[in-house]
This record gives C-alpha cells, structure tokens and sequence, in this order.
C-alpha cells in the first residue's frame, strides 16, 4: 500500500513540483495518473520508491517510510518502469539486461535463469533472448525494459508513459497484461497521457495539475467531467465527444467503454423504431 | 587567468591567482554558482590529490582547483550563442563554431540525462556508492553505456534534422545579432593581459618561494 500524506517537494533549482499531496492507493488498485506537462506527476511517482524524498510530509509504502530506507530496498517492492528505454539498457544481450536487477538483489543463479525464461515469455521476447537490445526496435526495447523490472516480480509496478511510442496492438497487449497483474493482485500505477488507453483501461485516474490532486476517482466519472478535464488541459475521449455531443437526446453522458456505448445506441435505436 | 593557471606549478602564485578571482565572481553575480562548481572541482582535486601525493607531486590538484573554477567564471557568465558568434567573427570557419557552440550548449543536457540514466538504474537496484575502489569504478558502467549510446543517437538526430533545415547551403552566412566591443571589455582585456603579464613576468624572473621554504 502506498501512503502519501501532506507531501511538498521542491527541486533544488526552487521549482515547487508538489504543494500538499496526499493519497493512497491499495494494495490491487490500478491507477492512472494524468495532467499536463510539468503538472508533478513524475515527481510523484519518483516518490514511491524513494528516488526522490518529500521535501515536507511523507511517503510510506508498506508502512515504511521512504526516508528511512534504500532505494534499493524500496525497489524490490517497488517496480518502477522509465519513460524512456534508451536511459536504462546497456547490456550485451537481452538476458543480461534482465539478468542486472536480478543480480543487485542477490538472487540465486538458478532463480535468475527461471525468472528471465519468464519474463521474456510474459513479454513474447523469447526469440531474442541472445539479442542485444540496441539491435532491437523502439517497442521491442520498451519490452525489454518492461521485462527488466518485471523480472523481480513486484508487488507495485509504476509505469512513466508506457504507451509512447507503442502501436495499437502492443497497447492492446499492454492492457491485457495490466489485466493480468490485476488478477495477482498486484498494484499497478502509470503515469500517462494517452486519454483514450485511459478510457480503454478504466481504472482509478488521479488528475494533477500545478502540483496538486484536482480531482480522484473512477475513470469513467473523471474522464466524463468536463470542467476537471478542462483545468488540466486533457480531451475527453473520443466516446465521451460523441456521447456529450448526444446529450440534448436524453442519453447518458457518463460513457467511456466501446460496449457500453454499443448497447446504449442499440437501445436508444430500438426505442425509436417502435 | 585559466592560461596563467596552468602556467604557475607552486601553490603561492596559484592562491594568488585564486583570490584574484573573486572581483570578477561578485561583479558577475554567480557567486552561488561559482560556489557549487568549486565544491565539484574540490571533489575532483582530492581525487588527484590523493593519487598524485603516491607520486608526490601534491600541486597538480591545487592547478585542478585554481583552473577549474576560472572556468566556471567564464561559462557562467558568457552564453554559448554569443561564444559562437564571436569565433565566427573571428573568421572560424562556421562548422567548428558551431561544433563548439553545441558541445557547450549540450552540457546541461546531458548531466540532466546522466541524472535520469543513474535514477533508472538505482531502480533497478543499482547501488553506486557500494563496494570497494573497483568496484565503484565498475558500478558507473550502467550509467555511461546508456549515456554515451544516447549521445550519439541525439547527435545523428540532430544532423538529421539541421540537414533538412538547410544546414550549409550556403557558403556566406548572415548574422541577425551583431557583436560589438564596449568600453568595459577594453577594460577587461586589459587587466587579464596584465595579469597575465605580470604571471609571466613572476613566472621567469622573480624565484617564488615555496611553503616549506617560507615556514621553515
């Protein structure tokens, strides 16, 4: 569980990232964190490992404070994924790439090999196991990425942008396996901008702007409120358009799902042919 | 300064030339920053302090010092654009202008990637400040691997995208800013050459005495 109380944080170059956040997520929820650039959402999520401390308040995540222990420590518990691949892989090959987590946490040779077989697996990157990453394409290193920390098996995973740069079938694969986390009970944070993902995916979505929580709640209630979208400068997505825009004839406007909107439209068209 | 830096190996004309500094930091107004980077030339002087003093040759760290932060007085207060344009004025040939301006203007760049590099590591449970002197060593290969791989990705982007945007098409290029010299740079002109005059000067005829010679 990750517990955010009251927090400050200021960059030493004196830009006030976060004025007085508080929130907290539960052990299983899925949350999207949105807002415009510069809004602080990085910076919070850096948080939740402990890459940056609170400049007031606090942050703990399994009761523990993040100032109080390792990064490393945190790490283990805490997956976090970067925006950008390209800042993270050096290794020779792939397996090595996934094996370097593994290795700082001192895991067991044997336990090492099994987790990268199911890692690359998980992430359909069996074939270059023996690849080096830097021969991969930008979606496959993302993959990579994501399989690195994946590895260790997580009970938090964060994800800054994990839709960048990804065409629409890996985003449909990267929704299918946050589904999957889901079902083992994992907690599973992203960071994103991406409003349609976001609508697919319907999870909690935590909106920030200039450093603060402007509005918490379902996806489905967040991504149909107009005023809250307007503040941070995000578009509804594209159902929710066709759904505002169909409000003078009386249908819901509190729509984001493709099947939801179906049955609504089958239904309001059946209405007027009898 | 930085010339006559490099030129004095003894530590008295060296503290000298150090304290000469400070006018020009306070004129300047970068005295935090001045600051900070001294602090960083101080971490890398006890680095050679402590290598060279098996050596012994204990003032190679004390040249690091005393240049390094006129360095700093120099960056800190001239914009890359306008080092450019004085070189191009100075008849360089605009390729290695350019080429410099660019090294200098993507500094601040990369020590931000360097940043974001290290935090993704340590995310991945990288810890640099463990074990022992090799090790150390070894536990920056996470990070520069990712750096120096990005750097050069960014500098084939960046030909890229000035080549479509008609990067040397032609020989004669015009200037929207023009440099001109004022008063004050005279002025300036001046004290540095005396200074480096006189650094001469010390430097071939006047013996400097040396800290033991002046304690004992």
């Amino acid at each position: 569980m990750i517990v955010v109380e009251g927090v400050r944080f200021t960059y030493s170059g004196g830009v006030e990232a976060l004025r007085d956040v508080s929130l907290t997520v539960k052990d299983g929820e899925f949350v999207a964190i949105m807002g415009q650039n510069g809004a602080g959402k990085t910076t919070l999520v850096k948080h939740f490992n402990g890459l940056l401390k609170p400049s007031k308040g606090t942050v703990r995540i399994d009761g523990v404070e993040t100032t109080k222990t390792s990064i490393a420590k945190l790490s283990r518990t805490v997956g976090f994924v970067f925006q950008n691949p390209d800042h993270q892989l050096f290794s020779e090959t792939v397996e090595e790439e996934i094996a370097f987590a593994l290795k700082n946490f001192g895991f067991e040779e044997e336990v090492i090999q099994k987790q990268i077989t199911w890692a690359l697996n998980l992430l359909s990157l069996t074939q270059y196991r023996k690849t080096s990453p830097f021969m991969l394409s930008g979606g496959e290193r993302k993959r990579v990425a994501l399989a690195s920390v994946l590895a260790w098996d997580p009970q938090i995973l964060i994800m800054d942008e994990p839709t960048i740069g990804q065409d629409h079938e890996q985003k449909e694969k990267l929704r299918q396996f946050i589904v999957q986390l889901q079902a083992q009970e994992k907690t599973v944070v992203i960071v994103t901008h991406d409003v349609e993902f976001v609508a697919e995916c319907n999870p909690r979505v935590v909106l920030m702007k200039e450093g603060k929580i402007v509005a918490d709640g379902k996806g489905k209630d967040i991504l149909t409120n107009l005023e809250a979208l307007a503040q941070s400068s995000i578009v509804l997505p594209q159902i929710a358009q066709i759904f505002t825009q169909l409000a003078p004839l009386g249908l819901s406007r509190n729509v984001i799902d493709i099947y939801e909107a179906k049955d609504i439209l089958l239904q309001a068209w059946g209405r007027r042919r009898t | 300064m930085f010339v006559a830096a490099i030129l004095f190996g003894s530590i008295l004309p060296l503290t000298a030339l150090f304290l000469m500094q400070f006018p020009f930091v306070f004129l300047a107004r970068v005295q935090r920053q001045w600051l900070r980077s001294l602090r960083g030339a101080l971490f890398l002087a006890v680095f050679i302090f402590f290598t060279n003093f098996i050596f012994s040759f204990i003032n190679a760290g004390y040249v690091i010092i005393a240049s390094n932060v006129e360095f700093a007085v120099f960056f800190l207060t001239t914009s890359p654009d306008l080092l450019g344009l004085a070189l191009e004025e100075s008849h360089v040939p605009y390729e290695f202008s350019f080429a410099f301006t660019t090294a200098v203007r993507f500094v601040p760049v990369l020590a931000e990637e360097a940043q974001t590099i290290m935090d993704a590591q340590k995310a991945r449970g990288l810890e640099l400040e463990k074990g022992n002197f090799m090790k150390r060593i070894r536990n920056y290969i996470p990070v520069l691997i990712p750096l120096i791989v990005s750097a050069i990705r960014r500098s084939l982007e960046l030909a890229e995208a000035m080549e479509s945007r008609a990067w040397g098409a032609t020989k004669k290029r015009t200037n929207l800013y023009g440099l001109t010299l004022h008063k004050g740079d005279f002025v300036l002109l001046g004290i540095t050459m005396a200074i480096l005059v006189v650094a001469f000067y010390v430097l071939l005829f006047v013996p400097v005495p040396t800290l033991t010679k002046l304690f004992l």
